[in-house]
């Protein structure tokens, strides 16, 4: 959008309405809704808190323990099933079911099979993720040129020359772009489980603050979960330009 | 704040990944391949539930008696009638308002410029921190339950619109003007018609997410429904009777995923048939 | 005649005496590319005109300009006599890309047109099968879109400007997306439709051998800035067997005639 000839940057909008928020909870006109200021300032406090803290550490670990696991288990899945067959025909079905399945339903089992703690909340994180990867990796390893992978056979490239120097990088953009979708997927992940188990991490925060109706805090923590949540699919974005002039230059 | 139009790559991302996959090239495969993945899915469970893995982990064999159990006292069916009637609406208010705001987005530029930016933080946000929320506004009842779909199911449906209108191709409106077409016959027939399948791609996706908000709804705050019956037995520890419930919601929302798209195809695009 | 005749600007070839649609001083620019400049020309009706030149010359740039499509920076451009600046009836465009629409059967495609002037279905329906017809697409009324090859496609894409009955035809590089087989039958189509049709042409190419395989004028113009270079009539007898016109002395001496003219602007 242009004004007064300027072109505005579309995200510039989300200020206007942090005005509205700002005006909204001035004249108080929704009971849950504190002024915009307000909430900035509970979410400097909040940032200092050892609870916050630790209630950081250990959702950003096991964030990363997910997706660590769900990337080091997808694409291989995803680029077995992109190469061969027999295991495309008999996985697709499942990871197309578990791809927009609820998985919110199956956190409950998890927290039987894992006990209410961390482990429910990384394979809570594994679950929501590895599915996307699965199939973009898959998409991407089909999306390959026949005759690039005939000139790595026709000037001897062994099997695992093959994979590691040719499909693997012929693939990358497809695959990042699955990652980073897995990304946001896990972030949900992360949410829903310690929602869910309520007694770890930012659930148990979540849990505190809706319950005894510190609004202001709580609507911090959802600000700083939503930026964590944008900020980490800018990055894995940054890293998909790096990548993208030769997905547009394969075809 | 520098996250472009990009991130909301989960509507993009999987609209066109459903051409691909989700929901599409893999149904066309032959059935008797698809009995044999079932079969082989059924014996990996109950294998994996005879060892056992966990004291909780019962047999497929023991959860498919389960669920013939819930579907003959009717628990099953008192369960799904409480949570199918605000995933439904919840649905429907969301395809009406998320289609309308999409094309309204993708045909004025303001428009754009104001509603979209929250949706894509809306879609790459994990606004599910938001349904225990919804409770304290609006209680345990229908209202929340339907709040917590809409808010899950509206940003993907208005993203999938907006891109497929504003994306619409351009040569046919050219075509369309050169025609003495007016403005509202361009959006009747061609916008809306060209960006329809991106469209039922948002639909079927907002379908998805639908059933996790209500499920999720259920689960934290309403206790009824389907997530009330998976609560109850694991309090119980009728873990057969629990992953029944889990299994059937799962396979209903892929069977209504199945259907939509087999509805699409049928009604809605008659060239894609067959093609 | 050689090079440098044709550089020389616009050979004096007379004014027709009836011309439809008239381009008076036509300029248009885009950023710092100077598209077109001063294009002054008069299309006779009932004829066939080509617009000839190599890429960038912005002959598709004047086709949209006369056709309504895009907006000239100076200069008019008049049909019958009255001034134009937008779409209008008396215009159907043929699109290089076809621009039809996947999500609508032949009938209806080719019967677009009228849908929006808001011709009932019957009557309209009734006009396009017999368009469908013409064009020699008789038994695809019900098929795709993607049913039908590329040379289909535009035999649609023509149907279709046919039927809503506009006086001018304009068709921008037709058959540049069609494989060479069908672009041969099709070209014998369209002089065959021609005389049947009794409508005006303007037609965009940059093939020298179906300017003239199919004109009764070709228009080169040259590029950087667009401006006209040179109006050629060949007198060559379409009426026989269209076949032997590739064969004819005449056919042949123009098209070398204009590649030596056109040779210069080829990088």
């Amino acid at each position: 959008m242009t004004l007064f000839g300027y072109r505005v940057p579309m995200m510039a909008s989300l200020l206007v309405w942090c005005v509205v928020w700002e005006v909204v909870g001035r004249l108080d006109l929704v009971f849950l809704l504190p002024p915009f200021s307000d909430v900035l300032v509970a979410a400097v406090s909040l940032v200092q808190t050892p609870s916050w803290q630790s209630a950081t550490v250990t959702t950003l670990r096991a964030f990363a323990m997910g997706m660590a696991l769900s990337i080091v288990i997808g694409v291989p899945l995803g680029i077995l099933m992109g190469r061969v067959k027999i295991a495309d025909d008999l996985l697709g079905m499942w990871v197309n079911i578990f791809s927009s399945a609820p998985l919110s339903a199956i956190v409950p089992v998890l927290m039987i099979l894992f006990g209410f703690g961390e482990k429910t909340i990384v394979a809570a994180v594994f679950l929501f993720a590895i599915w996307i990867i699965v199939l973009d990796t898959r998409a991407g390893v089909r999306h390959i040129s026949p005759s690039l992978i005939e000139m790595a056979r026709s000037y001897g490239a062994s099997r695992p020359a093959l994979y590691t120097k040719i499909i693997l990088w012929a693939a990358l953009p497809e695959i990042l772009a699955g990652i980073r979708l897995g990304l946001i997927r896990g972030v949900k992940g992360v949410v829903i489980g310690q929602l869910l188990v309520a007694i770890v991490g930012y659930g148990a925060l979540f849990e505190t603050f809706s319950r005894n109706f510190r609004m202001a805090e709580f609507w911090a923590l959802t600000i700083i979960l939503f930026a964590f949540a944008l900020l980490i699919a800018e990055l894995i974005e940054r890293a998909e330009a790096k990548v993208e002039y030769y997905a547009g230059a394969r075809q | 704040m520098a996250v472009s139009i990009r991130t909301d790559g989960e509507a993009a991302g999987l609209a066109s990944s459903s051409n691909r996959s989700a929901t599409g090239a893999s149904w066309d495969q032959p059935i008797l391949l698809r009995l044999v993945s079932i079969a082989l899915f059924a014996g990996i469970w109950e294998v994996a539930g005879r060892i056992p893995v966990s004291f909780a982990f019962p047999t497929f064999s023991d959860t498919v008696v389960a669920f013939f159990g819930l579907l003959a006292d009717g628990s099953l069916a008192t369960a799904y009638l409480s949570t199918l009637q605000p995933l439904v609406l919840g649905v429907v208010l969301s395809a009406f308002l998320g289609v309308s705001l999409g094309t309204i987005c993708g045909l004025w530029r303001t428009g754009e410029w104001l509603v979209i930016p929250v949706f894509i933080v809306l879609q790459a946000a994990p606004v599910a921190a938001f349904i225990p929320m919804v409770t304290f506004v609006y209680g345990i009842g229908m209202t929340a339950k339907t709040l917590a779909v809409m808010i899950l199911a509206l940003p993907v449906i208005v993203l999938n619109t907006y891109k497929a209108v504003r994306n619409v191709n351009e040569s046919l409106l050219v075509m369309c003007r050169s025609f003495l077409g007016t403005n509202w016959q361009t959006v009747a027939k061609i916008i809306l018609p060209d960006a329809s399948p991106v469209i039922f791609a948002g639909l079927r996706l907002g379908v998805a997410a639908g059933f996790v908000g209500v499920v999720l709804a259920e689960l934290l705050i309403t206790p009824t429904g389907i997530g009330d019956l998976i609560t109850f037995h694991r309090s119980r520890a009728d873990y057969a009777e629990m992953y029944a419930t889990i299994a059937s919601i799962i396979a209903l929302s892929t069977l209504t995923l199945v259907f939509l798209q087999w509805v699409e195809v049928r009604v809605f695009r008659p060239e894609s048939r067959g093609a | 005649m050689g090079a440098t005749a044709l550089r020389n600007g616009p050979s004096p070839v007379p004014a027709p005496i009836d011309s439809i649609v008239e381009v008076r001083g036509i300029s248009k620019t885009y950023g710092n590319v100077e598209a077109l400049r001063g294009i002054d020309l008069d299309f006779p009706r009932g004829k066939l005109t080509s617009l000839l030149g190599p890429s960038g010359c912005g002959k598709t740039t004047l086709l949209k300009i006369i056709a309504g499509l895009i907006r000239a920076d100076g200069g008019t451009v008049a049909i019958n006599g009255k001034r134009v600046s937008a779409p209008g009836p008396e215009r159907a465009f043929v699109f290089q890309d076809f621009a039809l629409m996947p999500w609508a059967t032949v009938t209806r495609n080719v019967a677009f047109g009228l849908e929006l002037r808001g011709t009932n279905k019957a009557e309209r329906e009734e006009i396009a099968r017999r368009y469908i017809a013409e064009v020699g697409l008789a038994g695809f009324e019900d098929k795709y879109p993607h049913e039908l090859s590329g040379g289909m496609r535009q035999r649609v894409g023509l149907a279709r400007a046919l039927s809503v009955d506009a006086d001018v035809l304009l068709l921008d590089e037709p058959f540049s997306a069609v494989d060479e087989q069908n672009r041969r039958k099709f070209q014998e189509d369209l002089i065959r439709l021609r005389t049947n049709q009794n409508k005006t042409f303007i037609f965009v190419t940059h093939s020298i051998e179906e300017a003239v395989y199919i004109s009764d004028r070709i228009v080169l113009l040259s590029p950087r800035p667009g401006r006209v270079s040179q109006i050629i009539e060949p007198e060559i007898d379409r009426s026989g067997d269209p076949e032997r016109i590739h064969r004819d002395r005449h056919y042949l001496d123009t098209v070398d005639e204009i590649w030596q003219g056109l040779k210069q602007y080829v990088e």
